[in-house]
């Protein structure tokens, strides 16, 4: 860890591992999940900023999607508490996380394969009074919804560049498509927190470059994202704050140029893989932004890769 | 041997109470099963709530058609609610050994010795059917022509089944066009995947159990309608017919659950006609009479293993969902 006292605008006083934020949307404070013997959560304190993209990275195995889970509703915590914009979720079924504008998307997608794209579109809006078992059977109550949400709809499928699959089932889609479906769906409900569990993974690598434009529009349109992902250039392109994770805990956290070249980060990230650049151990193609990725490539304490690698036998 | 009359009583299954019964229900499971995703293999035991609901209370306390009605329904309602409470958060499969298992119990609670006095123990309740023949708007008579000649009171309890069956099936019909089916169905293919989008799952599969539930009710009604209530009648065997009858006909459809009762029924009966035919006139010399009640179902058995085989989605289902693997 540096000496010298690091600050950032997100930050109130030292960056580091449970941080406080100037503007946080969730606080979570001694979240603990075991399975078993296994601690696979144990997160004494962390923040996530408001309007800003954060990525949560860490090696498989460190507990992210099951933090993910026990953050939205899905699982239950040993023990913690936490908070959205205030309020506290602990106990609070999934679907109302959801309605509260926290919503999140699958590590394995879960799109709905018998509904059609667009049917799938549908189900994420919210406010539809068809909804409803009576109003249901008659339809001038909810055409009108309809109709918005439709529009609505096909103008995200359109930015998916799924538009043309509208009508084919969602079980017909390749796997990356799906990605994108789910992350399109849970746009349908204009959430306050999107949370993405792995968005890249098996996305056209053509098509990265487009999702990671939309990702920052979600910013830009207000939103504040959390997303997990192992594409080193997705983070470090896109993301304003990292967050590390190891073997459940938070290790630590820093924009992400310094996240990056912190040799606690790649001993705890890297393993088996410390020789390879964080910047390149994915093999996607060099995005755009490659004058930034230059600059912020990290260079591997070579003292400090035995460790690691008897760290990664002994797993 | 008489084989006009096996096919005219065979065709004359085809509108039966007996089958528009089996229809109702079968849209029942098909609401749980085909759009909902629930595994409900107690529908049997729905009937007889449904039926011994309708038929104690008119006994008993004289009730009107329509008191006994909603008796029955709201019976229904009770018994869905007794078996998805605990249930529904939990793993499908749950749900399956639940209803199957309450079921059981509801027969055999209806057949104690100790309940006669009220369910009429084992050998059911009769001549309760004075409250509906009643309003029979019919005017005495023969109604029909070929197979399908009726007196007033089989065309009353006909078209009051047939009603109820049409009346159900457009009520499926606007309700899966919704969005409210669009949830639901999504609930079939995934449900955390429609709770992370902000739908109360556990709220919709119970409305889906009782709506398939009070469909199963009123189908236990129309079956005792015509004549008494026998617990026999509610074995485990009839919630399986009510299933082979829905998967003949297409799970996730309009028009399959009914089709696939009318062509289950004719099948038992001209199955059943034909062995006995062909016994009696000495065609078939290698089973006796009694044994052709039993053989008729293996043949019905054969017949839909070729079905699943060769056309698993049913006649009406869609080829291409069953195409993927979900
Ligand atoms: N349902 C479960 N039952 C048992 N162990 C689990 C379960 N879910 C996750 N784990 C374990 O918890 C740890 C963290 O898993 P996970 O959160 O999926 O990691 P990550 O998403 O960071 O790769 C792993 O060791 C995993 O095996
Ligand atoms: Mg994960």
């Amino acid at each position: 860890m540096s000496e010298t006292m690091q600050t950032h605008p997100l930050v109130i006083g030292e960056v580091g591992p449970g941080c406080k934020k100037v503007d946080p949307i969730v606080v979570a404070d001694n979240v603990t999940r075991t399975f078993g013997g296994l601690k696979a959560v144990d997160v004494v304190h962390v923040e996530i900023p408001r309007n800003a993209i954060t990525a949560l990275i860490g090696p498989n195995g460190a507990g992210k999607t099951t933090f993910f889970n026990l953050l939205t509703g899905f699982d239950k915590p040993n023990t913690g508490t936490w908070s959205f914009e205030g309020h506290s979720l602990a106990r609070v079924p999934a679907f109302r996380v959801a309605r509260k504008g926290m919503v999140r998307t699958f590590q394995l997608t879960k799109s709905l394969g018998r509904l059609s794209v667009l049917q799938n579109m549908l189900l994420g809006a919210t406010k539809q009074p068809g909804e409803n078992i009576f109003t249901a059977l008659i339809k001038p109550l909810w055409r009108g919804r309809e109709q918005d949400i439709t529009a609505k709809a096909e103008d995200l499928l359109d930015r998916f560049k799924l538009l043309e699959k509208s009508s084919d089932y969602a079980a017909s889609l390749s796997g990356g498509q799906r990605k994108l479906l789910e992350m399109a769906r849970a746009l349908m409900s204009d959430p306050v927190l999107i949370m993405l569990d792995e968005p890249m993974a098996g996305v056209n690598p053509a098509l990265t470059q487009s999702l990671l434009g939309h990702v920052k529009q979600l910013k830009a349109d207000g939103m504040s994202v959390l997303f997990v992902e192992h594409d080193m250039h997705m983070v470090r392109h896109i993301s304003d704050w990292v967050i590390v994770m190891a073997e459940g805990r938070v290790v630590a956290e820093g924009p992400p140029d310094q996240v990056m070249n912190d040799p606690a980060v790649i001993d705890a990230y890297l393993g088996a893989h410390h020789d390879t650049d964080l910047g390149e151990m994915t093999g996607t193609i060099p995005v755009a932004a490659a004058p930034e990725t230059a600059t912020a490539t990290a260079t591997v304490p070579t003292e400090t890769t035995a460790a690691e690698t008897e760290r990664e036998v002994e797993k | 041997m008489d084989w006009g009359q096996i096919f005219n009583s065979a065709a004359g299954e085809l509108l039966s109470p007996v089958t528009a019964a089996y229809a109702l229900a079968a849209i029942g499971i098909g609401v749980h099963f085909g759009y909902a995703g629930l595994l409900n293999f107690g529908q049997a035991g729905f009937m007889a709530i449904g039926a011994y609901a309708f038929v104690i209370p008119t006994l008993l306390f004289d009730f009107p058609l329509w008191a006994a009605l909603l008796s029955s329904v709201f019976a229904s309602i009770l018994f869905a609610f007794l078996l998805g409470i605990p249930t529904l958060r939990l793993r499908a499969d749950y749900l399956a050994i639940v209803t199957i298992a309450s079921a059981e119990i509801v027969r055999y609670v209806v057949m104690t010795t100790g309940l006669t006095a009220i369910t009429g123990g084992a050998s059911g309740l009769s001549g309760f059917n004075s409250t509906f023949t009643a309003l029979n708007p019919f005017a005495d008579g023969s109604y029909g022509f070929g197979p399908w000649v009726f007196t007033a009171n089989q065309l009353w309890v006909r078209v009051f089944g047939w009603s109820l069956v049409v009346l159900a099936s457009i009520l499926v019909f606007l309700l899966m066009r919704s969005p409210w089916g669009r949830v639901v169905k999504g609930i079939r293919e995934d449900e955390d995947a429609v709770r992370s989008l902000g739908k109360n799952v556990y709220a919709y599969k119970m409305q889906a159990l009782i709506l398939g539930g009070v469909f199963g009710s009123l189908a236990g009604v129309i079956y005792v309608l015509p004549r008494s209530v026998q617990p026999t009648n509610y074995a485990t065997t009839l919630t399986f017919f009510i299933w082979t009858m829905l998967l003949l006909g297409g799970a996730a459809t309009i028009l399959g659950p009914i089709v696939g009762a009318m062509i289950f029924a004719v099948l038992l009966t001209l199955s059943d006609g034909l062995i006995r035919g062909l016994i009696s006139a000495n065609i078939i010399t290698f089973i006796s009479s009694t044994q052709a009640g039993q053989v008729r179902f293996m043949i019905i058995g054969a017949v839909l293993m070729l079905l699943v085989i060769f056309r698993p989605q049913g006649i009406f289902g869609n080829k291409k969902e069953l195409s993927f693997n979900v």
